[in-house]
C-alpha cells in the first residue's frame, strides 16, 4: 500500500521512528521499580513450600526482631476487613492471603513490611510458617476420577474438582460426518504451561493518602481502568471509592498477558498502604514471578479431523482438559471459559465441528492466560494445524498441497465458520503460495529427500493459521460485565498540535507512534505534533486495556473515528472561515480546498486556530472529539509459516535452520513495527516449541521455576526469521488494519512441531508434544531404531 | 561501609552495607534508574554495565567489589548531547520494543563493538548471548549493533 | 533477592588471606568471580558470616608457558583465556571450554580457578582439566602444595582444598606435539549448565599410534569423572573409528548421570558415548594436524 501521506506527516504506511525511543535508549523510562516515594515502605511475601497444606502456625516473632521489619501481614489480618480473597476475573474466587490452608506450592502466606527491600527479605526469610500436608493433587485427569481429593473445600457444596463443562458446535453433525468419513485422524495433543517471563517482572507502589483519602497505585498492568473499577468493587465497603483510586502504568517492560490479572501482592500492598498512610512498594522477583503469576495454556487436547476419499476435510472434534489450578483465574471474556478456542477449524472450510472443554482445579497456581495470544488462540491453531498436517502425511499427500485444497477461498468471505464465526477477510492460498515462493518449497523437499537418502533428518513445516484478535463485539465480549470497548479522546490545541489520550497501554508495541500515525493519517497533521497519552486513569478515557492484539482493531479504530469527528467540525469551520458550503469542500489528509478552486484552502491546522479564535456563531468552541469505539466484529488475521529443521541424530537437539514468516493483517499501520512485532511473536512461538514449560512433579513442586531452568530463548537459539506480508485489508475495521502482535506466537509452534514431525515421519513419529526436547527427541528416535 | 567509585565519570560515595548489591547502590541509592533488573540468577543481563571497561551483571556483583573502580551505565553513552552510534543503530533499526533489556543490550554492545569492530553477524548473536529480550526477537538488535559497527568503521 | 549479611575482608595479600581464613574457619568463603557465590548467596542457599574477597591479591591473573606448564592463575577471567593468542593456539581443549561456560558476561566475571575450587560437577573446566593432567597449586597456613587434579574433587561441591587454602594456579602440563583437544557439550541452551559434556586429550606418536588419551565428563555424577577405562583402551592403539567407538562406550559406562529437567539418565548415559565420539574425533583431528 503506497502511503497516502508524506513523509512528513507520517501517516499510515511509513516507517516512522518510534517517538517512545529517546527516553528508553538513555535509560530514561519509567518503569514501577524506578519511582520511588519519600518515606516508603517495601513488602516482600512468604510463600509456600507446600502444594497443598493445612497452615497451623504462623510465627511472626523472629521476622518482628529483624531491624526495619514493621509488620507481618497474614490472612487472618486481611480477614478482618473481608480482603482476604477477591474475585477472579472469571467470577471464581482467589485467596489473597490463606486464612485455613495453602493450595499450590509458592502461594502467597504473609506479607512482611519493612523500611528498606534488604529489611523486608530478612524477615520475610525468619517467618515460620508450620504445616500440615494434605494431599496434592496434580494430574488434572486424576482430579476428576471418583474419591480425588476435594480441594475447594471453601466453597460449599462443592464435591468434586470438576469447574465447568462447556461445548460449542453441532454435536450430531458432528459424529454424523465421523461415521461417514473415509479417513479420520486422532491425536492426544497437550499444550504444556508456560509463562509469558516480561523481562520486567510484576509489581507496584500503592500510595494512600491519608488526608484526601486518595489511594494512587502505580503498577504494571496492562488494563488500568478495568483494574481501578475491580479495585473499587473489592474495597468499596473499606472505603475506597471509585473516584479516590487512580491506576498509573508507567511504561511496562513487555506484558504479553501476564500483567492482566490482579495478583495478590497488589492488594496486599494497597491494604498495607491503607493501614499505614506510608507509600507501599511491592516488586516480585523472577522466581515468585514464573512460580506463583497467571500461566499460559496447560490444555489436555484429544482432536479427531475427519476427510472424504478425495482429501477433503469433513468435520472436527474436539476434547479437552483445561487445567485451571486451583482457581479459575483466567483473563477470557466472561461468556467463552475456554476464550475463543472455538476458532479451532482454523484456516479451513469444514462442514462440521464439535468442541468440548472441562475446567479443572488441581493444586497448582491459577492463571490461563494469554501468552503473547488472544484467549486460547493458539492452542485451537496448534491442534488444527498439527491436525491437518498429520492428515496430509496420512493420506501420503503434500502437506502444502493438502492445505491449499482445504483453505476456505477468498471468494468466500465473509465466512460462516462450522463453530459461527464470521471471518472477515481472507486469502490463505495467496500468503501459503507467498511462502512457499520465498522460501523455494519445491527445493526443498528436493534437499530432503536426498539427506534422508543418506541417513540425515530434515523437516519441514507448515502453518497456516487464522487469528481471532480485537474483542470485541461488547454484544458478546465483557469482562466482569465490562463490555469491551476502546476509546480515544483528542484535543486540537490552537497551534493546530494535538494531544489524544487513549484507554488501553502500550507495552512495547510503539503506541505513542502507532496511534500518532492513525491521527495523522486521518487529520493530516503531522505524527510528531500529536502527543499520545495512555495509562493514567485520571486523564485517559476508560477502555478495556492493551492484550489480545485488541489495540489497533479496537483502540485504533476508536481514534479514527475521533478523528473524523474532530475533521467534521473542521469542515464546519473551514467552510466558515472559506465562505463556501461544506459540500464544497475537498479534503486531502491537512486540507480543505474548494471544489474547483484548489487554491483557496484551510490547513487543519488553520482550523484549529479558528476553532478558539473565530469559531461560527453557534458552534462550541474548541476542536476536540471522543470516541468509545465498539467494534462491529473481530478480525482475522493470518499467515502462512515455514520452517526447516535439522535433527541431530546423536543427541536429538532440533536446530530451525530457516523459518519463512508470510503475514496478513490488514493495512499496515507502521511497516517497521509490524514486522518487528512478528520477529518478536516468532521468538516466542520458538520458545515453547522448543524450549519452555513449567511442570510439577507428583507432589507439586514446581519445576522450572526460575531461569535456569525456565528456558527464554536467547539471540543464539533464535533464527533469523524471514518476514514478509499479504495485504488483505478488514471490511469493517475503519483502516482496513487487524492487528499483529500475537499472530507469530500463534502460528510458529505448530510450524516448528510440524517440521520435527516431518523429519522423522518415515521413522514412524506420528506426534511429539512440544516442547521438543532434545531429550523427547531422542528418546523418539532410539524407540524407532535410529542409533546416533 | 565507605564505598568511592567513579561512575560515568563523576565521583560517588555511599555508605553501604558489604552485602548491598552493585544495581542495588545504583538504582536505589545513586537513583541511575536505567539498569533493570530481570531475575535473580544472573540469566537475563538487564542489570549489564561496565567495570573498567568489561561489560558485567550487575547483580551479581557486590557494590563493596566496585570500590575505586571505573563504571559506566547507559546514562553515560550519550556524550555533550550526541547519542553514541548504539543508540542511534537502536532507533534506526528497531532494536527495541519495550525497552526493558535495552540498556542491558547497548551496554553489552559497547564493551563487544570496542574489541570487535567487524563483527559477524554469528559473533554478534553470541556476544548478546547473555542478555536476554522477550520482545523483538533479536533480529533488529542484531541489525542494530551491525549499523553502530558500520557507522563507528566511517567515522574511524 | 537478597543475600544475609556477612563481613566484607579486602586482604591484600595471600598471606593476609590465608591468616584471615585461618582465623574465619569455615564461616569464611573465598570471593574471586562471584559467579557461582554470589547468585547462591541471593538465593540464600548459603549464607557465610564472611566473604573474603582476594580480588584485591596481586599477581593471580595471568598465562604463562613456564618448565614445562601452562600456568594459569587463579583470577584469570573465562573471557581473558577466550582472548588469548596462546590458548586459542596451542590449548584447543581450554579454548573450546571457555566458550561454552556461562555466556560472555559472567565470562568477565567468572574465574578458572573459582572455576574448580567450586567442585561443581556441571562446571566444565574440570572435565577440561582431568583431561589435560592438570596440577592445582594451593597455598596455606601450611605452605604450597601442588594437588594432582585427578584427586583434587573429593565430593559434590567438595575439594581436596583445606578451609584455610586458596587455590592460587592451576598446571597443564605443555601437551607435546602431535597432541590436540576438544571439548564437546550439549546445552540446552546458551548459558546453560550441561546435560552432558566430554573433553578430550589425544597425543600421537609420529606412527599414529595414540600415545595417551585423556577423557573428562562433565555433570554426569556427582563428581566430574574422569573416563580412565576409555583412556587406557585407546592408548598404544591406532585411533580408527573403532578405537572411537569402543573409548565412547567404555566412557559411557563411567558415567552415573541422574534424571532431572536435562532428561534422563538413559539419554545422558548415551549422550556421553555421542559426544566423546565427537570429542576424539575433533581432537584428532587437530592432533594429527600438529604433528
Ligand atoms: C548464569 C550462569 C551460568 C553459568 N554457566 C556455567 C557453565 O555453563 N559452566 C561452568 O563451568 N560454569 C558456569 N557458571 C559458573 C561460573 O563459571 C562460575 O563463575 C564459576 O563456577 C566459579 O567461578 P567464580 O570465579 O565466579 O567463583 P566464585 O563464585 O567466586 O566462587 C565459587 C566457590 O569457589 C570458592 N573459591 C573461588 N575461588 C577460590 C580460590 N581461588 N581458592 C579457594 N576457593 C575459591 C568460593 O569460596 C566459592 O565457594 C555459570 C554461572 C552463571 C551465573
Ligand atoms: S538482573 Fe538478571 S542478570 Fe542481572
Ligand atoms: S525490548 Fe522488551 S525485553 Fe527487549
Amino acid at each position: 500500500m503506497e502511503p497516502r501521506t508524506t513523509a512528513d506527516v507520517g501517516g499510515m504506511g511509513h516507517s516512522l521512528k518510534r517517538k517512545e525511543d529517546p527516553r528508553f535508549i538513555r535509560g530514561r523510562g519509567t518503569y514501577v521499580d524506578d519511582v520511588q516515594l519519600p518515606g516508603m515502605l517495601y513488602l516482600d511475601i512468604v510463600r509456600s513450600t507446600h502444594a497443598h497444606a493445612k497452615i497451623v502456625k504462623i510465627d511472626s516473632a523472629k521476622a518482628l526482631a529483624v531491624p526495619g521489619v514493621l509488620a507481618v501481614i497474614t490472612g487472618a489480618d486481611l480477614a478482618k476487613y473481608n480482603l482476604h480473597w477477591m474475585p477472579t476475573l472469571m467470577s471464581d474466587t482467589q485467596m489473597v492471603l490463606p486464612v485455613e490452608k495453602v493450595m499450590y506450592q509458592a502461594q502467597e502466606v504473609a506479607a512482611v513490611l519493612a523500611t528498606s527491600r534488604y529489611a523486608a527479605a530478612d524477615g520475610a526469610a525468619v517467618v515460620e510458617v508450620e504445616y500440615d500436608p494434605l494431599p496434592v493433587v496434580v494430574d488434572p485427569r486424576k482430579a476428576l476420577e471418583p474419591g480425588a481429593p476435594v480441594l475447594r473445600t471453601d466453597k460449599k457444596d462443592k464435591k468434586d474438582n470438576h469447574i465447568w463443562h462447556w461445548e460449542w458446535g453441532e454435536k450430531a453433525a458432528t459424529d454424523r460426518a465421523f461415521t461417514e468419513a473415509a479417513v479420520t485422524v486422532k491425536e492426544n495433543i497437550y499444550l504444556p504451561r508456560i509463562h509469558v517471563a516480561s523481562i520486567e517482572t510484576c509489581g507496584c507502589i500503592a500510595h494512600f493518602d491519608k488526608i484526601d483519602g486518595k489511594l494512587t497505585v502505580w503498577m504494571t498492568t496492562q488494563a488500568p481502568h478495568a483494574i481501578r473499577t475491580v479495585f473499587a468493587l473489592v474495597a468499596g465497603h473499606v472505603g475506597l471509592t471509585e473516584h479516590k483510586i487512580r491506576i498509573i502504568s508507567p511504561d511496562i517492560g513487555g506484558g504479553f498477558g501476564g500483567k492482566v490479572p490482579v495478583y495478590p501482592g497488589y492488594v496486599i500492598a494497597v491494604a498495607a498502604s491503607v493501614l499505614t498512610g506510608k507509600p507501599v512498594k511491592w516488586i516480585e522477583d523472577r522466581m515468585e514471578n514464573l512460580q506463583a503469576d497467571s500461566f499460559a495454556r496447560d490444555y489436555h487436547i484429544t482432536a479427531e479431523l475427519a476427510a472424504n476419499k478425495d482429501g477433503k476435510l469433513t468435520a472436527l472434534r474436539i476434547k479437552t482438559l483445561a487445567d485451571h489450578g486451583y482457581t479459575d483465574a483466567a483473563a477470557n471474556p466472561s461468556k467463552f471459559p475456554a476464550g475463543l478456542f472455538h476458532v479451532c477449524t482454523g484456516s479451513y472450510d469444514l462442514k462440521a465441528a464439535h468442541v468440548e472443554v472441562d475446567g479443572v482445579y488441581t493444586n497448582k497456581p491459577p492463571g490461563g492466560i494469554a501468552y503473547r495470544c488472544s484467549f486460547r488462540v493458539t492452542e485451537a491453531v496448534h491442534t488444527i494445524e498439527r491436525m491437518v498436517d498429520l492428515m496430509a502425511h496420512q493420506l501420503d499427500i503434500d502437506p502444502a498441497e493438502f492445505r491449499m485444497k482445504n483453505f476456505v477461498k477468498p471468494e468466500q468471505f465473509p465466512y460462516k465458520s462450522a463453530l459461527g464465526w464470521e471471518y472477515d477477510s481472507g486469502n490463505y492460498a495467496g500468503a501459503l503460495q507467498k511462502a512457499m515462493d520465498t522460501i523455494s518449497y519445491a527445493e526443498l523437499r528436493k534437499e530432503q529427500a536426498a539427506r534422508r537418502a543418506r541417513g540425515e533428518l530434515m523437516g519441514i513445516g507448515i502453518s497456516s493459521f487464522t487469528e481471532i484478535v480485537g474483542a470485541g463485539p461488547s454484544k458478546h465480549f465483557d469482562i466482569l460485565g465490562l463490555k469491551m470497548f476502546d476509546s480515544c479522546e483528542i484535543r486540537v490545541h490552537p497551534t493546530g498540535k494535538a494531544i489524544a489520550r487513549f484507554g488501553t497501554k502500550s507495552q512495547g508495541q510503539g503506541h505513542e507512534t502507532t496511534y500518532a500515525q492513525i491521527l495523522a493519517e486521518e487529520l493530516g497533521i503531522p505524527a510528531r505534533d500529536i502527543q499520545v497519552e495512555e495509562g493514567d486513569t485520571d486523564t485517559a478515557p476508560y477502555g478495556l486495556g492493551t492484550y489480545a492484539s485488541r489495540s489497533t482493531p479496537v483502540a485504533g479504530a476508536a481514534a479514527a473515528v475521533a478523528a473524523r469527528k474532530v475533521r467534521d467540525k473542521a469542515r464546519k469551520i473551514a467552510a466558515h472561515l472559506l465562505e463556501v458550503a461544506e459540500d464544497d469542500l475537498v479534503w486531502e489528509p491537512g486540507k480543505f480546498s474548494v471544489k474547483g478552486a484548489p487554491s483557496q484552502s484551510k490547513t487543519i491546522q488553520d482550523c484549529a486556530f479558528a476553532a478558539y479564535t473565530n469559531h461560527p456563531q453557534g458552534m462550541e468552541a474548541g476542536l476536540e472529539a471522543v470516541s468509545y469505539y465498539d467494534p462491529p466484529n473481530l478480525t482475522y488475521p493470518f499467515g502462512s509459516y515455514i520452517c526447516v529443521v535439522d535433527v541431530d541424530a546423536g543427541t536429538g537437539e532440533v536446530k530451525v535452520r530457516r523459518f519463512v514468516a508470510i503475514d496478513d493483517c490488514g493495512n499496515i499501520i507502521n511497516p517497521m513495527i509490524v514486522q518487528g512485532q512478528v520477529h518478536g511473536g516468532l521468538t516466542m512461538g520458538l520458545a515453547p516449541a522448543l524450549f519452555e514449560e513449567i511442570s510439577y512433579d507428583e507432589h507439586g513442586n514446581v519445576q522450572g521455576g526460575s531461569f535456569i531452568d525456565y528456558l527464554v530463548p536467547t539471540a543464539v537459539e533464535t533464527p533469523k526469521w524471514e518476514t514478509g506480508h499479504t495485504i488483505t485489508p478488514s471490511p469493517h475495521h475503519p483502516l482496513g488494519a487487524k492487528g499483529v502482535g500475537e499472530s507469530a506466537t500463534v502460528g510458529a509452534p505448530a510450524a516448528i512441531a510440524n517440521a520435527v514431525v516431518d523429519a522423522l515421519w518415515h521413522l514412524g513419529v506420528r506426534h511429539v508434544d512440544i516442547p521438543i526436547t532434545p531429550a523427547k527427541v531422542w528418546k523418539l528416535l532410539r524407540e524407532h531404531g535410529v542409533r546416533g | 561501609m565507605q564505598v568511592q567509585l567513579t561512575i560515568n565519570g563523576e565521583k560517588h560515595e555511599a555508605d553501604v552495607e558489604p552485602r548491598l548489591l552493585l544495581v542495588h547502590l545504583i538504582r536505589d541509592v545513586l537513583r541511575l534508574t536505567g539498569t533493570h533488573i530481570g531475575c535473580d540468577t544472573t540469566h537475563c543481563g538487564a542489570c549489564t554495565v561496565l567495570l573498567e571497561g568489561r561489560a558485567v551483571k550487575s547483580c551479581t556483583l557486590f557494590a563493596v567489589q566496585a570500590s575505586g573502580k571505573q563504571l559506566m551505565t547507559v546514562e553515560g553513552l550519550e556524550q555533550d548531547g550526541k547519542l553514541h552510534p548504539l543508540q542511534e543503530g537502536f532507533m534506526a533499526e528497531h532494536g527495541l520494543q519495550c525497552g526493558y533489556c535495552t540498556p542491558g543490550m547497548l551496554m553489552t554492545s559497547v564493551a563487544f563493538l570496542e574489541k570487535h569492530p567487524k563483527p559477524s553477524e554469528d559473533d554478534i548473536r553470541r556476544a548478546i548471548s547473555g542478555n536476554l529480550c522477550r520482545c523483538t526477537g533479536y533480529v533488529n538488535i542484531v541489525k542494530a549493533v551491525q549499523h553502530a559497527a558500520a557507522a563507528l568503521q566511517g567515522g574511524a | 533477592m537478597i543475600p544475609a549479611a556477612f563481613a566484607y575482608h579486602a586482604p591484600k595479600s595471600l598471606t593476609e588471606a590465608t591468616a584471615l581464613l585461618a582465623k574465619l574457619g569455615d564461616g569464611a568463603k573465598v570471593l574471586s568471580g562471584g559467579q557461582s557465590l554470589i547468585p547462591l548467596m541471593k538465593l540464600r542457599l548459603t549464607s557465610p558470616p564472611h566473604v573474603v574477597d582476594i580480588n584485591g591479591i596481586q599477581g593471580l591473573a595471568y598465562l604463562k608457558e613456564a618448565d614445562g606448564f601452562l600456568r594459569i592463575g587463579a583470577l584469570t577471567r573465562e573471557s581473558d583465556l577466550d582472548e588469548s593468542e596462546l590458548i586459542r593456539t596451542r590449548y584447543p581443549l581450554l579454548h573450546d571450554t571457555c566458550k561454552v561456560i556461562a555466556d560472555p558476561l559472567v565470562r568477565n566475571m567468572a574465574t578458572v580457578g573459582g572455576n574448580l575450587a567450586h567442585g561443581d560437577p556441571a562446571n566444565d573446566h574440570p572435565a577440561a582439566m582431568l583431561a589435560l593432567g592438570a596440577q592445582v597449586v594451593a597455598v596455606g597456613g601450611k605452605g604450597e602444595r601442588r594437588i594432582p587434579i585427578a584427586s583434587f574433587f573429593t565430593g559434590p561441591f567438595e575439594t581436596a582444598l583445606e578451609p584455610d587454602e586458596i587455590l592460587t594456579e592451576i598446571r597443564v602440563p605443555v601437551p607435546p606435539a602431535g597432541s590436540g583437544g576438544a571439548y564437546v557439550k550439549m546445552e540446552r541452551k546458551v548459558g546453560d549448565f550441561a546435560t552432558a559434556a566430554v573433553a578430550a586429550q589425544v597425543t600421537l606418536a609420529a606412527s599414529g599410534v595414540c600415545e595417551s588419551a585423556g577423557i573428562g565428563l562433565t555433570n554426569v555424577g556427582l563428581t566430574p569423572i574422569q573416563a580412565s577405562r576409555a583412556e587406557a583402551a585407546l592408548k598404544g592403539k591406532r585411533p580408527d573409528e573403532a578405537a572411537i567407538a569402543e573409548a565412547a562406550r567404555l566412557a559411557a559406562e563411567a558415567a552415573q548421570p541422574t534424571d532431572d529437567l536435562r532428561g534422563p539418565a538413559e539419554y545422558k548415559k548415551d549422550l556421553v558415548r555421542v559426544l566423546t565420539t565427537r570429542a576424539l574425533r575433533r581432537a584428532l583431528e587437530r592432533a594429527t594436524a600438529r604433528r
